[in-house]
């Protein structure tokens, strides 16, 4: 098993064989969710700081319980309660966690740009659980062992991106993995929510919903920030679930066999009509339990020497 | 071929006199007319040797209801589009409520397929904003959905950049021209006439043409950034028509309309306080009305409409600075057109190109070329005939025209739509 990175930043910095690796380990993991002890003894000694500079419950609980199976320790730290609030700057909060030795940190914050800013600056692993509007590269890895846990291959697989791209690291980081991985790529939003260079990306580009989902094999929904209405992007967020919220009727284009995601949380009724997150195909809980496997998959192939040969 | 269900006999198309023959509101066919060929058991309209236009279409009409209905109300407006010509007729979102939302929009066109089952057709333009406030979008596929055809803040010019460049972007889903009103309501402020030569003379405050020019030339560098097109309203100075004509050669996706009145007037129509010339954008210089005339030549604008906005007799009977800006246009339209041709400033074609086929295609509207298939919309000219504008002549509830009591050149005869025969001049 080779993994080269002493750093998590971004989807880009793996090689395809990187996320097949992810994959494999991960595989392993997901098995040894399914047995009466779910502990490995594997990163004993090994201690891990989860700095949330951000709201999140679970990006954080996935970490925190994917480090405990591996019987490594885990030290929270959120925004709130924190010296950041007392005005300490990112770079001293950062120095002060590094002179306690930890093994590894997994930062989110809402800065794009922060894990980089922290790897440059800390001597442990730096783990990107979301930065900004950039890269989210722990949640396209499970989103992608998802949909690899059900479907054979993933070549020829038309996977649809559908909501707020723009404003979305999920959606950065999954078009980064997917293109890698061989899947075919659109994207649908109101041209509010697109960013502007989305020509320049490898996907297709839609903005009417019924053609966007035509033939495609998994949808990746997105949660809509609700304030995107008051800064004028949307008119209302009614209109928006009534025309981008993916509801029965626009999944009859899809394939048969479409598979439905969401990153989480979702505003049901919103974007996502609430009766298909419940529905046989929503993949959204198996997204959760594949989350836990990555990021054991993740904390492994970064803390064990073994790994690294 | 299906047997035809009506004939215009006897009308003049591409200066031939000719027999059209329409059935199920369409064009059949068009032959030479021949004297000896007889109709038994079909509709004949005659012609009487007169022009053959096509029904023409205005993208711009204030028509006033809901919400005012003294001024004008669906009806009234509908029954003027008839009596000039126009089989039809987009209608601004500025009453009272503001149409923007499906509830207004199907209101709107209930009172018109009630008033008129056979047309002139209505097409609402809903709001760019709600309540035209300028702070938040309308919701447009709602909008596009009822029935909305294009939408607009007219007006209620939109000063926020950001709003209207968001406003641009998300009309590209339900795909939706945007038609701006080009005017900085802060440089234009009070003014009341041209600023200049008249403001100076007449003592009333002047709204420069550049109030109108700069936002013209926002809107060309957003469409250029943007690329999504933008059509622009009633344009009046020749900063705004230098400004398109530059942005056209560059292929950026700029449309301009702009209406018979600054085609013809200019500021010194506003001599001795005439508020049935008071009209936003006011009339402008000379140079500017022959700036203009070049431009609707040239094609640099696209389109001619009315802008009709009616106004009851007591608001135009008021000192300058109260009277409200309006020319009501609907009745008059054609004849002033024509009056453009007779002094060979226009020529038939571009008045079918001005009037229909134009603004057709660019509101994606089925309008007549005279070609098998087409909508059997055809107006029946007499270029020959003067009518004088009075109370009695006009339709349109709103008598607030420049013309009134004037003779004006060439009469609308009858109007067809679809076949019917929704109007006709005895």
């Amino acid at each position: 098993m080779h993994w080269a990175h002493f750093h998590l930043l971004t989807i880009s910095d793996l090689s395809t064989e990187d996320i097949r690796t992810v994959f494999t380990v991960a595989e392993r993991f997901a098995e040894m969710a399914q047995r009466p002890v779910k502990k490995a003894p594997t990163l004993r000694g090994k201690s891990v700081i989860l700095f949330f500079a951000e709201p999140s419950t679970r990006t954080k609980t996935s970490f925190d319980m994917a480090a405990k199976r591996l019987s490594a320790d885990t030290f929270s730290l959120a925004q709130s309660g924190s010296s950041l609030q007392k005005g300490e700057n990112l770079k001293d909060t950062a120095l002060t966690l590094q002179a306690m030795h930890p093994d590894a940190l997994v930062i989110r914050h809402t800065s794009s740009g922060a894990a980089q800013y922290l790897a440059q600056n800390l001597s442990c692993n730096v783990i990107n659980a979301g930065d900004g509007w950039h890269a989210h590269p722990t949640q396209a890895l499970l989103d992608g062992f998802t949909l690899h846990q059900v479907w054979s291959s993933f070549s020829g697989k038309t996977l649809l991106i559908l909501g707020d791209v723009a404003h979305s690291r999920v959606a950065r980081s999954d078009v980064a993995l997917f293109h890698k991985l061989g899947v075919n790529l659109r994207v649908c939003a109101p041209k509010t929510l697109l960013p502007r260079g989305i020509d320049n990306w490898p996907v297709q580009v839609y903005t009417d919903p019924a053609s966007a989902c035509a033939d495609v094999d998994a949808i990746q929904c997105l949660r809509l920030q609700l304030e995107r209405q008051s800064s004028g992007l949307l008119p209302s967020l009614r209109e928006y679930a009534q025309v981008y919220g993916l509801r029965p009727s626009l999944l009859q284009a899809a394939r048969p066999e479409v598979k439905v995601l969401h990153p989480g949380p979702m505003n049901r009724g919103v974007e996502i009509a609430s009766g298909l997150a419940d529905a046989g195909n929503s993949l959204i809980l198996s997204q959760v339990s594949a989350g836990v496997a990555v990021r054991m998959a993740l904390l492994y192939l970064f803390l064990t020497p073994t790994s690294k040969e | 071929m299906s047997a035809p269900e009506c004939v215009v006999r006897n009308g003049t198309w591409q200066e031939k006199t000719c027999d059209v023959f329409i059935a199920q509101g369409k064009i059949v066919d068009i032959l030479p007319a021949d004297p000896t060929r007889t109709y038994e058991g079909q509709e004949c309209i005659q012609a009487q040797g007169n022009l053959l236009l096509p029904g023409l279409l205005d993208a711009h009409t204030h028509l006033r209801e809901p919400g005012q209905e003294y001024k004008e109300d669906i009806a009234s407006g509908l029954a003027a589009a008839a009596r000039g010509g126009f089989s039809h007729i987009m209608c601004m979102a500025n009453t009272n409520p503001v149409n923007d939302c499906a509830a207004v929009t199907e209101f709107q066109l209930q009172k018109a397929a009630w008033a008129k089952p056979h047309g002139p057709f209505l097409h609402p333009v809903g709001a760019l904003s709600k309540d035209l406030a300028g702070r938040e979008l309308a919701p447009f596929y709602e909008l596009a959905e009822a029935g909305c055809v294009a939408l607009s803040n007219d007006g209620l010019p939109v000063v926020d950049n950001h709003l209207f460049r968001r406003a641009m972007e998300y009309s590209t889903g339900p795909q939706l021209l945007i038609i701006d009103h080009c005017e900085d309501p802060a440089l234009a402020a009070d003014g009341v006439v041209n600023e200049g030569i008249i403001s100076d003379a007449l003592g009333l405050p002047g709204q420069p043409s550049i109030a109108e020019s700069l936002q013209v030339a926002r809107d060309i560098l957003l469409a250029s950034y943007l690329r999504i097109p933008v059509h622009l309203a009633h344009i009046s100075t020749r900063e705004s028509v230098e400004r398109i004509a530059e942005a056209k050669k560059n292929g950026v996706q700029i449309t301009a309309e702009t209406c018979p009145h600054y085609l013809l007037w200019d500021e010194e129509m506003v001599h001795g306080y005439n508020t049935l010339a008071k009209v936003n954008p006011p009339l402008r210089t000379k140079d500017d009305v022959l700036a203009l005339r070049q431009a609707v030549g040239q094609g640099v604008i696209d389109i001619l409409v009315t802008d009709h906005a009616p106004h009851a007799d007591f608001e135009k009977d008021a000192p300058f600075a109260q009277a409200p800006n309006g020319i009501s246009g609907l009745d008059t339209a054609l004849s002033l057109t024509w009056s453009l041709i007779q002094k060979e400033i226009l020529s038939l074609n571009d008045l079918y190109k001005l009037w229909a086929f134009a603004p057709g295609a660019l509101f994606n509207l089925p309008v007549n070329t005279f070609a098998p298939g087409d909508p059997a919309d055809i107006c029946i000219f007499d270029p020959q005939a003067n009518w004088i504008v009075s109370d009695h002549s006009m339709a349109s509830k709103g008598k607030n025209t420049p013309c009134m009591g004037q003779s004006l050149p060439g009469r609308v005869m009858g109007l067809i739509i679809q076949g019917h025969l929704v109007h006709s001049q005895d």
